[in-house]
């Protein structure tokens, strides 16, 4: 049982991983508001961030900035701070095309709701409808 | 000259790379389009340069700045990705020759060069998705395709052109993200990104649970770009309401590039004993690839509207390609890599006959589409022939795919699948007949006199169809090919 905890609470940084992934997912998925929407997509995509940040993490190891003539300095891996720092780069693009995208949507059908929107393409898909019987 | 040619895999992705802000600057139409045209086709060239260059079996390997690997980045060239450099990049020639002949019905005015600039972006992340031989570059190509395709999407004429792209977006940013998951879980695996190191190191490692976590990862996050049975969700509306011109360059390239990543992660990466034996991928690859064939082809026969119906067509045919894979033997393999060109082709005269029938009556309802057979004959000629070639007819590519995912499905022993292909072509046959009925025998409500589009519009999409007849009646080259790939991804893996 101890070990279970110890091992849990040496992982905590993976658990809040974890938990935001699971938030990001679950409102990208279920919210009908679009801006909310993209948050939580945004949510998700930082949560990678940490993941990748904790696996670069060296026990007991400093920033890599080389010293000259010490070579017992126990160093983090830079390398997944990089590949983060070009998934920012991703992720704030993607984030503000999807509210540019979310801005013309607004101007075209007036709401940010997705249930509004697909209520107003199906009044129009049955208006289409009505009036090729009518003709 | 000889430094130059050294440089080509690089130049592959970085022409088009510099030239989509370029396409910025320039603005002025009469000048942007010649250009995108002549940047696609030097991309074209570059890529059959490429494909005669390793087609002996040796293996490109570009360094950047010197660093050899595992330091550096590397691109890598072998026959399997020169051969979808060049579909990706043939398929872009012609599809950006058409210019504004429909793009005109669809951008404002003075806009044009947004287009191309997207454009070219989204054929530089295909590029570069295809040429990479680093793991995290594919995330970062794969991005640039997707968020610049996202744009293309949303020009649709239509406003829910704008939902559409924006469902694809949340798709696809969640598709890519568990692909960078995937692939974070590898490196922790395996402490390195470049794609030949990695494949080592994984199998040296064994199924341990990092490897098989980034393996589901990177399966659903593939999957989802490609489309497979239960994720493809976001394609029908992404490719009916965007521009046609759009929905041919996208339906016969993006997906064709998620399908490459599949191989080359199964075979490449993880290798095929990991994938098929001890996880059994196969196993429900088979089955999914065969419900996408006949859900896809049966939704078709049901869609009123001719993109629509075209659409629901790509998500049946993407199943025979995941059917190849599934079937986890070299001619399997080849018969999904035919059936991209194969495709690739078809699907792009279909959706190209779409962009002719908009500019001529502006919408492609099947509505619309009554009595073109005789007021547009030769763009409906386009159309039953590439027609022909989905359902799979002797003497069209269709019919060189589908013999060799039957001969690979009769080599595993597996009759019953043979017989399922043989009757989801008879259902292609269904919707195929529909849109020729509608066209040729059906007289429209209003009187339209004969009228052709501009040649611009219609010689890019006879050049398509042709090739599906070219292709069909001399079938060894693009054949060989593939065959060549499979052998080389089964014995060498990478």
């Amino acid at each position: 049982m101890t070990s279970l905890a110890n091992q849990i609470l040496s992982h905590w940084n993976y658990l809040a991983v974890i938990t935001l992934m699971m938030i990001g997912l679950y409102i990208a998925i279920s919210r009908g508001n679009l801006v909310k929407k993209v948050m939580g997509m945004s949510v998700f995509q930082t949560s990678v961030i940490l993941l990748y940040v904790s696996m670069a993490k060296v026990t007991g190891g400093t920033a890599p900035i080389l010293i000259e003539g010490r070579d017992d300095i126990i160093y983090s891996n830079p390398l997944p701070h990089v590949l983060m720092l070009t998934a920012i780069v991703v992720g704030v693009a993607t984030t503000a095309l999807g509210l540019a995208l979310i801005v013309r949507i607004n101007e075209a059908y007036g709401t940010v709701e997705e249930d509004e929107i697909v209520a107003m393409d199906r009044a129009e898909d049955e208006r289409d409808l009505r009036s090729e019987d009518a003709s | 000259m000889s430094d130059l040619a050294s440089h080509l895999p690089v130049l592959q992705v970085l022409i088009p790379l510099l030239a989509a802000p370029l396409c910025f600057l320039l603005r002025k139409e009469a000048i942007v389009l010649p250009f995108t045209i002549a940047v696609s086709f030097a991309c074209f060239a570059i890529s059959m340069n490429l494909l005669s260059q390793v087609l002996g079996g040796d293996i490109l390997v570009y360094e950047f700045g010197g660093w050899s690997r595992p330091y550096g980045i590397e691109y890598r060239v072998d026959i399997l990705n020169a051969f979808v450099l060049v579909v990706v990049s043939g398929i872009a020639a012609v599809v950006f020759a058409v210019g504004p002949g429909q793009a005109r019905r669809v951008i404002p005015e003075g806009r044009e060069y947004l287009f191309y600039s997207a454009a070219l972006l989204c054929l530089t992340g295909l590029l570069g998705v295809t040429i990479t031989g680093d793991v995290f570059n594919i995330f970062v190509f794969l991005e640039i395709s997707s968020l610049s395709s996202y744009i293309l999407i949303a020009l649709g004429l239509n406003r829910r052109a704008l939902m559409a792209a924006f469902s694809y977006l949340i798709m696809g940013t969640i598709g890519a993200t568990f692909l960078l998951i995937g692939i974070g879980f590898m490196y922790q695996a395996t402490g390195t990104l470049n794609m030949v190191d990695m494949a080592h190191r994984i199998q040296v490692l064994g199924p341990t649970k990092g490897v098989l976590v980034a393996l589901a990862f990177v399966m659903v996050g593939i999957s989802i770009k490609l489309a497979v049975f239960p994720l493809h969700h976001w394609l029908p509306n992404a490719y009916s309401y965007a521009p046609p011109l759009v929905s041919a360059f996208l339906a016969s390239t993006a997906t064709k590039v998620a399908y490459y990543l599949l191989i080359r992660f199964t075979f490449g990466l993880f290798g095929a004993a990991l994938v098929f034996e001890t996880v059994g991928i196969d196993r429900l690859l088979l089955p999914l690839s065969i419900i996408a064939m006949f859900v896809g082809s049966i939704a078709a026969i049901y869609q009123t509207e001719f993109k629509r119906l075209l659409a629901y067509s790509s998500i049946a045919q993407i199943g025979y390609m995941t059917l190849g894979l599934s079937f986890a033997t070299q001619a399997g393999v080849s018969a999904g890599l035919i059936h991209v060109f194969n495709h690739a082709l078809m699907k792009g005269a279909l959706f190209l006959v779409a962009a002719c029938v908009t500019w001529r009556m502006g919408g492609t309802n099947l509505d619309v589409m009554k009595g073109l057979g005789q007021r547009m004959p030769f763009t409906m000629a386009a159309m039953v022939v590439a027609g022909l070639a989905l359902v799979g007819v002797p003497g069209t590519v269709g019919f060189v795919s589908k013999w060799a995912l039957v001969s690979a499905a009769l080599e595993v022993d597996a009759l019953w699948i043979a017989f399922l292909i043989m009757a989801s072509s008879i259902l292609a046959l269904v919707y195929v007949w529909k849109v020729v009925e509608i066209a040729y025998f059906q007289t429209p409500e209003v009187e339209l006199e004969r009228r052709e589009p501009p040649l611009r519009l219609l010689i890019p999409t006879w050049i398509l169809a042709g090739a599906a007849i070219y292709f069909g009646i001399f079938s060894s080259y693009a054949v060989d090919v593939a065959e060549l790939a499979a052998q080389q991804v089964f014995m060498v893996g990478l």
